[in-house]
């Protein structure tokens, strides 16, 4: 008994020093700030945004088929055959109609080629042919447009200066993307930066208006089909504008290689930009051409930024000026550095918590946890007595490896998580009371304490074990179930029952153990 | 110091009252839910948006109301939240606009529009946003959805495991008992009007368990002095069963209950309707495995016994053997 007991202490000590390391480490500095190094809060704690966003990805897969149609004409233009897509709610079907009959064969070569193996075709007689979309192309499509999305969305919020942001693949439902941004509580900014497609393109101004009826006057027989009437976003509140612009950018979104904000000769902030070698080339033919005559619009998401005559001819470089404000500008290059989203996005679910509200949180946390933990350490020593100091030790034993735990495995410590802390003081004082009172039933059948503690236990476990399972089922499934902070509370709750079945179980069992060792065979008296 | 040493207490006798009481309480609830209050959620499950702004001073209500009407936001309710804290946190405000502000596409148009007005309306005192949550109808679904399946789980999960651990009519009893527990936790949300969120959903399903670690408590004790006697009547057995684990019941529930009070005084607000449905729960948990669960068991007995051929003696439900 005496060296198996010794061996029981040892592992007991060893469990304590290992997860006492766990929760501080190696302290440098204060014990506070080793603490929050190795504690990983959640949002509802440090402060921070929680965003669920959803891809519409059935987007990319219609501009992936658009891009095919286009490609199909081009093909099939010596065959007298078009493509063209029917049906808007099957963006996935291409219809091929028109083909010459002596052309069939070379229509059906062209379709059934490599690049559209990713269709199922059919016939519809008449020498006309219908598409579809493979669904394992379009699922393939869908993904990776997920993929690029959060991408994208990564290197955006990345460059925002957030440390540990999260963003990945959510399950809750479709195409959708948790973004968890700690430290960020303005979340009016994040969106605009997720969010915004960032289509920024150069076009050929044609004319202006103040109006759109004064728009549809100047241009009777409407708006010619190679141009198009956009608004101009007037920053300084002014009175609004439109503008007949080129349908066709001179300079596409594709185009910019570099962004960076900067400030003009006066002080205000602008964005800066580098072209490609080839949009260059381009853009130098443009402006070389219309010096001095013509007006170019800068436009941003379907709205002209800005107007500017074009002074000389500009190669590769340029710069953007458009009343923005600082971080405006700042957000801008780094949308058109970044490049756009594949598919437009829309905001599920948005969660801010402000950095004073966690710190109060933590604060009353901690609170309700100590005056808990005080309440039932003083009824135990007072209603068992010495058995109630046996107790007590293993509860405290029991936080330390729960706490431990968390630092370890970097589990994340949420206000709910506090509150499964808090349980798990009182659920876990449970396994004590069962053991206490069948030890105090088997005394009052006259076994000797020696019988009464070995007795006591055996019967306890039982019951012991039936319940850990039942609550740990419960746990398990709010963990599978649960998002963000009732996760972390069915983590604490877990982890703080089981190690409630050695603490409460072993380590009870070892003191017990160890306190009859000390007496007389036979005449030990236990004060419980 | 001991309590309850030798109590004996005549529980199964009492079952009508408790049958009353429990139907007092449910049909209380119930129709609180079907005709009063309804289930009352909150942005987590019915969608919208609710901004939690805290002021420099105690914040006049009325004016803020007027501020949020010269911007011309309607249907917005404001909710004093009353913190024990006090001082830098209280004075704080729920503002809630209905699930129109939040729809998936103009996602964050409620919450601009709340600060805008408070900035240009509410002149009183400074103000800080504290806490917003934003949910569209889709993501509301999609939580309603997940709390469902999980409560449905959890219950069908513990079933399963009962039924492997002793027979199915113990799961049955015990499920029918936290079942009665979540019933009336959440009829004392409907009846108090307090609104239902994420974590309260926890709270219940920690409740589940809970309750059932009560009722396992009681029928293990049954399960074990079966083993011992098979000669008594099945209620006088469930009775000394109920009797033998009174001490421990009555301790363990309330150091439990102890602590999720500690929870509900000084945890702050964002945990009161958490520790709200401990608190409930817990009374009603340990309630439920002596009034619920095991006077269940004996009339599940009753009723087979009188099924049965006359002079035929029906096999007590034994649950399978202890391993120890």
């Amino acid at each position: 008994m005496g060296k198996n007991l010794a061996s029981r202490t040892g592992f007991i000590v060893a469990v304590l020093l290992i997860f006492t390391y766990g929760i501080f480490g190696i302290p440098h500095g204060g014990l506070k700030q080793s603490l929050e190094n190795r504690i990983n809060l959640g949002l509802d704690l440090k402060g921070g945004t929680h965003l669920v966003l959803q891809v519409h990805v059935a987007e990319a897969v219609n501009s992936s088929t658009d891009r095919d149609v286009q490609a199909l004409n081009t093909a099939l233009a010596a065959t007298g055959g078009t493509a063209a897509k029917l049906d808007p709610a099957h963006p996935e079907v291409i219809t091929i109609s028109g083909g010459s009959p002596t052309q069939q064969s070379a229509i059906h070569e062209v379709l059934t080629g490599n690049e559209y193996a990713g269709y199922d075709v059919s016939s519809t007689g008449n020498g006309g042919y219908k598409m579809t979309l493979k669904l394992s192309e379009i699922r393939t499509i869908e993904e990776r447009a997920l993929d690029t999305s959060i991408d994208t969305i990564r290197e955006r919020v990345n460059t925002l200066g957030v440390s540990e942001p999260v963003i990945e693949k959510y399950g809750l439902g479709d195409n959708e993307i948790l973004v968890q941004l700690p430290g960020v509580s303005d979340p009016g900014r994040v969106e605009n930066i997720i969010q915004s497609t960032a289509k920024l393109e150069i076009h050929a101004v044609v004319g202006s208006y103040g109006s759109e009826a004064e728009a549809q006057q100047a241009n009777p027989a409407g708006i010619p089909a190679d141009a198009e009437l956009l608004k101009g976003s007037n920053g300084a509140g002014g009175p609004d504008q439109y503008y007949l612009l080129k349908r066709l950018a001179i300079v596409a979104g594709t185009d910019f290689r570099d962004a960076q904000p900067s400030t003009d000769e006066n002080g205000r902030p602008d964005i800066t930009f580098d072209l490609t070698t080839e949009a260059g080339e381009r853009f130098y033919k443009y402006t070389d051409a219309n010096k001095g005559t013509g007006q170019m619009a800068i436009v941003l998401d379907n709205q002209v930024r800005e107007v500017a005559g074009i002074e000389g001819a500009i190669r590769d470089q340029g710069r953007i000026t458009g009343g923005f404000s600082q971080d405006q500008a700042a957000d801008l290059s780094l949308m058109l550095r970044t490049g756009s989203l594949p598919a437009s996005i829309s905001y599920l679910e948005t969660r801010t918590v402000g950095p004073t509200l966690g710190a109060a949180s933590i604060h009353q946390g901690v609170v309700a946890s100590i005056a808990g933990l005080v309440v039932v350490l003083i009824f135990m020593l007072f209603y068992y007595k010495g058995a109630g100091i046996n107790a007590d030790l293993a509860l405290i034993l029991n936080l330390l490896i729960l706490l431990g735990f968390m630092g370890f495995s970097g589990a994340t410590l949420t206000l709910p998580g506090i509150a499964g802390v808090i349980l798990t003081i009182g659920m876990g004082v449970d396994s004590n009371v069962l053991i206490f009172e069948r030890i105090r039933e088997e005394l009052r059948l006259g076994k000797t304490a020696a019988a009464a503690v070995q007795d006591g236990f055996a019967h306890a476990w039982t019951t012991i074990f039936d319940t850990h399972v039942t609550t740990v089922v419960s746990a398990a499934i709010l963990f599978l179930f649960g998002t963000g902070p009732v996760k972390g509370f069915a983590v604490t709750l877990t982890i703080g029952l089981i190690a409630n079945i050695f603490t409460a179980v072993f380590v009870s069992r070892t003191i017990f153990d160890y306190l009859l060792s000390k007496k007389e065979r036979g005449t030990a008296e236990l004060s419980i | 110091m001991e309590l309850f040493r030798s109590a004996n207490i005549d529980w199964l006798g009492k079952k009508w009252y408790f049958l009353g009481f429990s139907l007092i309480f449910s049909v209380a609830g119930l129709i609180s839910i079907f005709f009063w209050h309804g289930i009352p959620t909150g942005v987590d499950f019915k969608g919208g948006t609710a901004i939690t702004v805290q002021f420099d001073s105690a914040p006049h209500e009325d004016n803020i109301r007027k501020a949020l009407a010269a911007a011309n936001i309607k249907d917005a309710t404001v909710q004093r939240i009353s913190d024990v804290g006090g001082g830098a946190l209280g004075n704080k405000e729920i503002i809630s606009l209905p699930m129109s502000t939040a729809q998936d596409t103009a996602h964050d148009e409620g919450r601009s529009a709340v600060e805008n007005a408070l900035t240009a309306g509410y002149h009183d005192s400074g103000f800080t946003v504290q806490q917003v949550d934003i949910v569209g109808p889709t993501a509301g679904k999609q939580l309603t959805h997940e709390a469902e399946l999980a409560t449905l789980y959890s219950l069908l999960g513990m079933l399963i495991y009962l039924w492997f651990r002793f027979e199915l009519i113990y799961g049955v009893a015990a499920v029918v008992a936290v079942f009665h527990d979540t019933l009336i936790t959440i009829g004392f949300f409907s009846l108090t009007n307090q609104e239902i969120t994420l974590t309260v959903v926890a709270a219940i399903l920690t409740l589940v368990g809970y309750s059932m670690n009560d009722t396992i408590v009681v029928f293990d004790r049954i399960r074990e002095n079966l083993a011992l006697n098979r000669r008594d009547k099945l209620a006088d057995l469930v009775n000394r069963s109920i009797n033998q684990t009174l001490s421990r019941t009555v301790i363990a529930s309330g150091l439990t209950f102890l602590t999720v009070l500690c929870l509900f005084v000084f945890g702050g607000e964002v945990l009161r309707g958490f520790s709200f449905a401990l608190v409930v729960g817990i009374i009603i948990g340990t309630y439920s495995s002596i009034a619920v669960a095991a006077p269940m068991l004996v009339a599940y007995q009753d009723w087979r016994a009188k099924k049965a051929p006359a002079g035929k003696r029906v096999a007590l439900p034994a649950a399978k053997v202890v391993r120890r």
